[in-house]
């Protein structure tokens, strides 16, 4: 162990049944830094810290903590705690039941007898000291995400802590208390706690981190120094295509004028998870795509745009009527069709088989009191079956026993069955082998070439400069640009999403 | 300026776990009352209340242990028939097998420690649905019950009976009968026993570590689990406290009614999760109050006895004011979730 360092892990290797999650990843924590922790989804930031963490059992590997001799073993939460690792988590992990203070302290007292007048005097003088609005003894579910997310921070920087983790802690907070967050953190840094930083705002790593390290798909990458590495090249690590190669790849070169009218047309729309309004229009026969790093907030515009999530403002207008979308039946009515970013929560039904599975959608448009006969739902199944190619023993086989990709052709026969004229698709590729990329590829050129129009969002820009003929490209919950004919190349796509011309 | 914060720190939203205690509360106090103002007869009398205690001891103490595993996000129904097993064991022991008052005190916490060990195991490392377990905790006990005697009997054991008809007066409480004697109001052992176990419990779930882990658990497992509390021990903990109850409140059962029996306490774990919910114990987890279960139990009891004085004394009467009463509550407790997403 390196003598400034408090933290390091070697070789750590961690898989999820067939799924190798990390793999040989080193990580250095040293003492008074912040470190930025940074790789696109999937990459295993998440699966490292919880592996740190003691969330997760690590398969290899090695930890070593400042103060420890040898290797240590963090076999939960409460050891890592004691340990002297303390940890903001991405999603909220505090229990809405309990009050502010309680929250803050249940889990690390020492004594067995709970002293509520102290805990809450503590518990008030941290709150007023990081200017939190929420009292003590207030229940924690009353108070807004965004100061439970605080409440969680001061817990945290509240105990005795040589390492700081920090999971996303800034997605729910605005730019006020983001600030206040950077002063405490460089605060905790000048006291020499090791801050580990992971954030999908780019503007944010660059404000106060002093070292990267990039995870792409479970392996390191590597770690760099804040100030050798540009934006472009850390956008480039992350998404694993190198600056070089960019401008060998060029776009297919169709005019626009040889789209229809226009189709779908939105103006200022937003959601409960969108976080300004935007506008957008697709015109028939197009495939245009969202682009931007995750947390961008491409997925939720597509799903603002099919009711997905809460709409709260916005006008739609569907060949040229005006349509109301509140909920998903609304925009499957006017023939908009949805295949959901998370296939396992938002697309299959897992039980069900593959037969069911398809007509899921056209059941639900018809009604659930106009039945569709087995016959017919027979015949439909064994038509996708065979256009899509899907690998299934049958037509009643459970849909969770098919490979990831197949699962994905079921829900995209599952839309094309309802016979969408604007058909979204949220990563449809993600997780499945190169062969059926490349078909579900072909397949959304052969929509729009038969006059439908299509969203397309992938993570992977070379297959969004294959299949789109318009990009746009978002930040940090914005649009930051339009990209279409001669300007779909790698290297505009990279240098918009990581800030433009700096 | 002190005093101005003071103000505003009392004014802090109230907890659901309290608000739901409050509506508990006056809920109870205004049933009472109403029983006593329109019906009169029994309910003015102090002894009618001392007696509702007096039938309800049993069921106030496997209530609490209910409620416990209900705030950390369990059920246990195996509760009413393991009171059964536990009568009849001890009635066979002190009967058949020549034990005494404390052998028979001892077999009964012992059986229910066994039962909290082997389902809290099930539930907590082996991650097996509450209900499941106790549903077969359930089915175990009523076999064994009638393994260890399938029929009814009185239990002649002279030290029990003594202790069993030994009746606490209350200073100062009575009511004058008709010659004019004033007959004071008497309780019987097991309503000091519930007593001093729902202000243990109460104690326990507000002031320690482990009641508080009870809630943290109910309330978001995963969470608790970050936060650094030993969520598979706290749920293995939360079984055994309910069933050890169950031992207690077996024992004040059985010292209650003096007998063994197969049907003894059917049902009662009915009751038991009825009173919970009364006394605002959540089936999500997380929120209920020992108090408030203690007065749900009181809520329930009252209804039936209104019920019964109202002369519409059949079962089927007073199963549908209850349904009636847990409906009501159940609606009150979405109210108050609603209230928390605004």
């Amino acid at each position: 162990m390196q003598k400034d360092s408090v933290l390091e892990m070697r070789g750590i290797y961690k898989s999820f049944y067939s799924v190798k999650a990390l793999q040989d990843v080193d990580f250095t924590l040293r003492e008074g830094e912040i470190h930025a922790l940074m790789g696109e989804n999937g990459a295993g930031k998440s699966t490292l810290i919880k592996v740190l963490t003691g969330v997760y059992a690590k398969d290899e590997g090695q930890i070593f903590l400042k103060g420890h001799e040898g290797p240590v073993n963090i076999k939960s939460p409460e050891e890592a705690q004691k340990a002297g690792i303390s940890t903001v988590y991405q999603e909220i992990t505090l229990c809405p039941n309990l009050t502010v203070a309680e929250n803050m302290y249940i889990g690390r007292e020492r004594s067995p007898i709970t002293n509520w007048r102290r805990m809450n005097a503590d518990a008030n003088r941290i709150l007023e000291a990081l200017a939190i609005p929420a009292k003590a003894q207030q229940q924690l579910g009353t108070c807004s995400i965004a100061v439970q997310q605080m409440v969680a921070i001061a817990r945290a920087v509240d105990m005795e802590c040589k390492v700081l983790i920090l999971d996303e802690p800034t997605s729910s907070l605005d730019e006020s208390e983001v600030s206040k967050l950077f002063k405490l953190m460089l605060d905790l840094k000048s006291r020499g706690v090791g801050i580990i930083f992971v954030t999908h705002f780019l503007d944010q790593v660059y404000e106060v981190c002093d070292r990267i390290t990039v995870l792409r798909d479970g392996h390191l990458i590597g770690e760099y120094a804040i100030e050798n590495m540009p934006r472009v090249d850390l956008v480039s690590k992350m998404l694993g295509k190198e600056l070089d190669d960019l401008s060998e790849i060029k776009s297919g070169d169709e005019g626009e004028s040889s789209y229809g009218e226009v189709i779908y047309e939105a103006d200022g729309l937003s959601s409960t998870a969108t976080r300004s309004p935007f506008s957008f229009s697709i015109h028939k026969g197009e495939v245009n795509g969202f682009t931007g790093l995750l947390g961008s907030g491409r997925s939720e515009c597509v799903r603002a745009i099919f009711g997905a999530d809460r709409v709260t403002s916005g006008k739609v207008h569907m060949d040229g009527h005006d349509i109301k979308v509140s909920k998903p039946r609304d925009a499957m009515k006017h023939g908009i069709g949805y295949l959901p970013e998370d296939r396992k929560k938002d697309g299959i039904v897992g039980d069900l088989s593959v037969r069911e599975n398809i007509i899921l959608a056209l059941q639900v448009m018809k009604g659930f009191f106009g039945p569709i006969s087995r016959a017919q739902a027979e015949a439909f199944a064994d038509e996708y079956i065979k256009l899509l190619d899907i690998k299934t023993a049958s037509t009643d086989t459970p849909i969770k026993s098919l490979s990831g990709g197949n699962q994905q052709k079921v829900i995209l026969a599952r839309w094309l069955l309802t016979n969408p004229q604007y058909l979204i698709l949220d990563e449809p590729t993600r997780g499945i082998d190169i062969g059926t990329k490349i078909e579900i590829q072909k397949l959304v050129l052969k929509l729009a070439s038969e006059g439908k129009s299509v969203t397309f969002i992938s993570s992977e820009i070379d297959e969004m400069l294959r299949t789109c003929s318009r990009l746009i490209v978002m930040r940090d919950g914005k649009e930051v640009g339009e990209l279409s004919g001669s300007d779909l190349t790698q290297s505009k796509i990279m240098n918009t999403i990581a800030g433009g011309a700096r | 300026m002190k005093i101005g914060i003071n103000r505003e720190r009392r004014l802090a939203p109230m907890s659901d776990t309290n608000l739901l205690l409050m509506i508990t509360i006056i809920v109870f106090f205004a049933m009472y009352l109403a029983a006593m103002v329109f019906i009169g007869r029994g309910f003015l009398r102090v002894q009618t209340f001392f007696n509702i205690l007096n039938e309800n001891a049993a069921l106030i103490i496997l209530s609490c242990g209910m409620s416990i595993v209900m705030i950390t996000g369990g059920i246990d129904i195996s509760v009413g028939k393991l009171t059964a097993l536990i009568c009849m064991s001890a009635a066979v022991n002190l009967d058949y097998h020549g034990g005494s008052v404390l052998t028979a005190i001892l077999l009964s916490l012992a059986i229910g420690i066994a039962f909290g060990i082997v389902q809290g195991y099930l539930v907590a490392y082996l991650d097996i649905q509450p209900f499941i377990v106790s549903l077969a905790g359930m089915f175990f006990a009523k076999g064994m019950t009638t393994i260890v005697n399938s029929t009814q009997f009185n239990v002649q054991n002279e030290a029990f009976v003594a202790l069993k008809n030994t009746r606490i007066y209350i200073p100062f409480l009575g009511s004058v009968n008709r010659r004019g004697v004033f007959v004071p109001a008497y309780v019987e052992i097991g309503v000091i026993v519930a007593i001093v176990t729902v202000i243990a419990l109460f104690v326990i779930l507000r002031w320690t570590k482990l009641g508080r882990s009870f809630y943290a658990v109910g309330g978001n497992p995963q969470s608790a689990n970050m936060l650094g509390i030993n969520v598979r021990r706290t749920r293995f903990l939360s079984h055994l406290l309910c069933s050890f109850l169950a031992g207690i409140g077996g024992f004040v059962y059985f010292l209650h009614v003096g007998s063994g029996a197969p049907s003894h306490a059917t049902g009662a774990e009915m009751n038991a999760i009825a009173s919970s919910i009364i006394g605002g114990t959540m089936l999500t987890g997380g929120v209920g109050n020992i108090a408030g279960t203690f007065f749900g139990v009181l809520s329930l009891a009252t209804i039936k006895n209104i019920v019964s004085l109202l002369g519409l004394d059949d079962a089927w009467w007073t199963n549908i004011t209850v349904a009636i009463m847990i409906c009501i509550f159940l609606v009150v407790q979405s109210v108050v979730l609603l209230r928390k997403r605004k």
